[in-house]
């Protein structure tokens, strides 16, 4: 009798649990059917008084008329975000792959002195810095430059750090075959460590390019001229701008999400990997 | 060799400029990052005399108030009830997860233009209008302040699926012989969540709390795109880097206050990962 009554509790609360997931994830989809929908839709049909739960005419053109209006520069600010994401990308993770397995495995003079000068920058988000930083930039001269965009966001402690855990757990019986084999240091990394650590890098790499794809504040205050723009300034010069189309708007926001949503189909599981380490450290 | 080119701009791109400030931040400078007359402390004097740099203070405490708890609550509810299922679980980790693809900027522009827009076509709107309400005029007002249900939703659907990963890991890594252990003395749902599941997750919880914090310290993405309108921020609602942001490089360019702004907060963030160091040991070394 009580295991009868056990499994019909069991299956109600299953349903609840369904119900609640299913109202949830709804919700959750709305903004992006929001985005689609205006993005297929002309100004008066997003603006019109009677709600549409579908575009009345699918306008795909709008897609393409993106890219003609003289009044936001999206061909050129998707160019951008596409080699500063790149580089960032592949920048940040031979830069802090490399510097993790120095940290990790190769004993030099002050090298305590140096792990510590890292890990104490992790007590201060970049964001926190960009005036500090615009100041030098500016003495630089590299305003409303790629250099500038790119440049100082290349030194992240926090991948640093993660790379030198990961680095730590990396079987050293490996490393030592490829010493006897005859590799030195260098060669032991690119060779032997590299070849081995791709899953490892794939998630830093992932993490990396969407932070560097979504970024702002650092475009922003960058990007001083419409040339330097990322799809983010665009989106939000446009966005905050005296008159605005909507429907331009929305499509510029489709196409601006749409490389990142790609990947995030493609390499879930990367992505996933890399939240969970760079959300709680190196544990 | 290895440590060397990753040092060297870590030297000249964090702690170079840092130190800059800490040296422009005693002078006046005006239009230029060279310093030009000595004022000692007076900046930092001038910033925390300034009522709008406290009323920033002010933002980010009544912005954490909202949006630690709500998220928190919301990514461990999700993440539980995710865990459950058996059935679609990866779709539905999946939806919730998508959002992180979406920048800011795009949250800001569909949460401004389109849920929450003040005219009719908007959708909390053309809902309210099903059942006769007036249309709310969301970014207008500030009695009732309802630009605060814009931004704190926005970032809530925006950061949700990210620590619903980390609460899942956590989940991951509590032993199935507690909760049958459990089921076994007859406990409750409830009860095994209460006792079982909350303490296990202790130190997955103690992380979200202060990433949530950190991450709401830093907001401004959101502020700017959805409250600046047609080149004009309201004098109200300016979170920490808002403030800063039109200190340093708005009109007056002014990079004494600006840099000792930047001082400032470095100092307060600095105190809570410090605190966020001594609780889950990040920074410590590690080994």
């Amino acid at each position: 009798m009580a295991i009868v009554r056990n499994s019909r509790a069991d299956h109600v609360s299953a349903a609840l649990r369904y119900a609640a997931l299913a109202v949830l994830a709804l919700v959750f989809l709305v903004p992006f059917y929001l985005l689609v929908r205006n993005a297929l839709m002309s100004e008066p049909e997003i603006t019109a008084p009677d709600w549409a739960w579908l575009p009345p005419s699918w306008r795909f053109s709008n897609l393409v008329d993106v890219f003609r209006d003289p009044a936001v520069p999206m061909g050129r600010a998707l160019l951008n975000s596409v080699i500063i994401a790149v580089v960032q990308t592949l920048g940040v993770l031979v830069l802090s792959g490399m510097a993790g397995y120095g940290l990790a495995r190769i004993p030099y003079r002050w090298s305590g002195l140096v792990f510590w000068l890292i890990t104490a920058t992790l007590l201060i988000p970049a964001a926190i810095t960009f005036v500090p930083s615009f100041v030098l930039v500016s003495t630089l001269g590299w305003i409303s430059t790629l250099r500038g965009l790119i440049i100082p966001g290349l030194f992240q402690a926090l991948s640093t750090f993660l790379f030198r855990q990961f680095f730590l757990g990396f079987p050293k019986e490996i490393e030592e075959a490829a010493f006897l084999d005859g590799l030195s240091w260098w060669g032991t990394f690119w060779r032997v460590v590299v070849p081995n650590s791709l899953g490892f890098a794939s998630a830093i790499g992932t993490i990396t390019f969407i932070g560097s794809w979504n970024a702002f504040l650092w475009p922003l205050v960058i990007g001083r001229d419409a040339q330097s723009w990322t799809v983010q300034v665009a989106l939000s010069t446009f966005l905050t701008a005296q008159s605005i189309n909507l429907s331009s708007l929305f499509a510029a926001a489709l196409i601006g999400i749409l490389p990142l949503l790609a990947m995030f189909l493609l390499l879930q599981r990367w992505i996933v990997e890399g939240v969970e380490r760079t959300g709680i450290g190196g544990e | 060799m290895f440590v060397g080119p990753f040092f060297l701009g870590l030297v000249v791109f964090i702690y170079v400029p840092i130190l800059w400030s800490l040296y422009l931040s005693f002078f006046d400078a005006y239009n230029t990052v060279t310093p030009t007359k000595f004022v000692g402390l007076g900046n930092y004097a001038d910033m925390l005399g300034d009522p709008s740099f406290r009323d920033s203070l002010l933002t980010f405490v009544v912005f954490a108030a909202f949006i630690v708890p709500t998220t928190f609550v919301l990514s461990l509810l999700v993440a539980v009830l995710v865990a459950r299922t058996r059935v679609m679980q990866a779709f539905f980790r999946s939806v919730f997860f998508l959002p992180t693809a979406c920048s800011y900027v795009v949250a800001a522009l569909i949460w401004k233009m389109s849920i929450f827009s003040g005219v009719r076509f908007g959708l909390v709107n053309t809902v309210l209008g099903w059942f006769g309400q007036d249309p709310i005029p969301f970014l207008s007002v500030t009695h009732p302040p309802w630009y605060w249900l814009v931004i704190v939703s926005a970032r809530l659907w925006l950061q949700v699926g990210f620590y619903m990963i980390l609460f899942l890991a956590g989940l991951q890594r509590i032993s199935p012989t507690l909760y049958e252990a459990a089921a076994i003395d007859g406990a409750s749902q409830w009860q095994s969540f209460r006792y079982i599941t909350l303490p296990q997750l202790r130190a997955t919880s103690t992380a979200v709390l202060l990433l949530l914090l950190v991450n709401a310290f830093q907001a401004f993405d959101e502020f700017y795109n959805i409250l600046n309108t047609f080149g004009t921020y309201p004098p109200y609602a300016r979170p920490p880097l808002v403030y800063l942001y039109y200190v340093a490089l708005g009109s007056g360019q002014d990079f004494g206050h600006g840099t000792a702004g930047a001082v400032i907060l470095a100092l307060l963030i600095a105190i809570v990962a410090l605190v966020q160091g001594r609780i889950t040991g990040i920074g410590r070394g590690g080994d």
